[in-house]
């Protein structure tokens, strides 16, 4: 039965990772790249590491996206500032 | 279309150099001679709960220490490329304020996320989790704050201060174990207490305090220089 869980959470996370690379607009790679995290980190979870689910979730899914999405705001403001 | 060739002519190199790698492998069914050593005298020599803090802190302590280094020197550069130009007065435009419901659910939630933050580093030799993902939490908390107040500004003589002084205590801690105990970063300087109590385990819950307020200060820092830096 677990294993089932993690094959179809693999899945996922390549589908994501798919989606990740092939989305129209930043953003939502951005949070395509977050939801692997966050699925990485059910799977952590299940495998009975707590310790490094929790890292996973805190950092990959929360963290790091966050840094992405304030460097995303930086660079299409310098980009205005360039045409305008 | 001779680039695409080339392209395909190294990946299949690389599949053949590391299939023998993939094919190779077999499921562990014991432990290696290391692991089992942990698993068997790690809770009495060091009395955490949690083994995995005890390898973390004690047996591994010197990579711990080293990923903390990492991190301060990561912040350093971050800080370093995203420094607040001072001359430049382009930037007053008013940010504009959150709204009402972002800033109540902010003042409800960031207590409690701190608590969590704190809760989780301090009990990181009893359940899963630790001074990193207790640091990561406290700036989660921060991140809230800096988001729903843009104008807020944090404390940077405070956060410095917390950043250097619990980096240093860590050290400190760490070359007493060579005096008192076995040595670098042993955590039986102090008594080890009973097994499974929140004061017990030595010098693993301060170990990991510090270790909590220089992950949580050192990331409230990267936070805060690409919330200010301009451009």
């Amino acid at each position: 039965m677990i294993n089932v869980i993690i094959i179809v959470l693999g899945i996922l996370m390549i589908a994501s990772a798919f989606m990740a690379i092939y989305m129209r607009s930043l953003l939502s790679s951005i949070i395509a790249a977050g939801v692997i995290s966050l699925l990485a980190s059910i799977i952590y979870l299940l495998l009975a590491a707590p310790d490094v689910a929790m890292m996973e979730a805190a950092i990959g899914s929360g963290l790091t996206t966050v840094v992405f999405l304030y460097a995303l705001s930086k660079v299409k403001n310098s980009g205005e500032d360039n045409h305008g | 279309m001779v680039k695409r060739f080339l392209i395909l002519l190294v990946l299949i190199f690389f599949v053949i150099m590391l299939m023998p790698l993939v094919s190779d492998i077999q499921p562990q069914t014991e432990l290696n001679p290391l692991a089992e050593k942990y698993v068997k005298d790690g809770p009495d020599e060091l009395g955490s709960a949690n083994l995995v803090t005890s390898v973390i802190v004690t047996y591994r302590g010197l990579d711990t220490l080293g990923e903390v280094a990492v991190l301060f020197i990561a912040t350093a550069g971050v800080g370093f490329m995203l420094r607040r130009r001072k001359d430049s007065k382009l930037n007053p435009q008013k940010k504009r304020e959150s709204s009402e419901i972002l800033q109540t659910g902010t003042a409800l939630l960031t207590p409690l996320i701190f608590l969590f933050g704190i809760y989780i580093f301090l009990h990181g030799h009893l359940t899963p989790g630790g001074g990193f993902q207790g640091g990561v939490v406290i700036a989660s908390a921060v991140l809230l704050s800096l988001l729903s107040y843009p104008q807020a500004e944090v404390n940077h003589k405070i956060l410095n201060a917390i950043k250097s002084l619990s980096g240093a205590f860590y050290i400190l801690i760490g070359v007493l174990g060579l005096y008192l105990a076995a040595g670098f970063l042993d955590n039986r300087i102090l008594p080890l207490g009973d097994f499974g109590h929140l004061f017990s385990a030595g010098a693993i819950p301060v170990i990991y305090s510090l270790i909590g307020l220089k992950v949580g200060s050192e990331l409230v820092g990267i936070l805060d220089s690409m919330q200010r830096s301009d451009s």
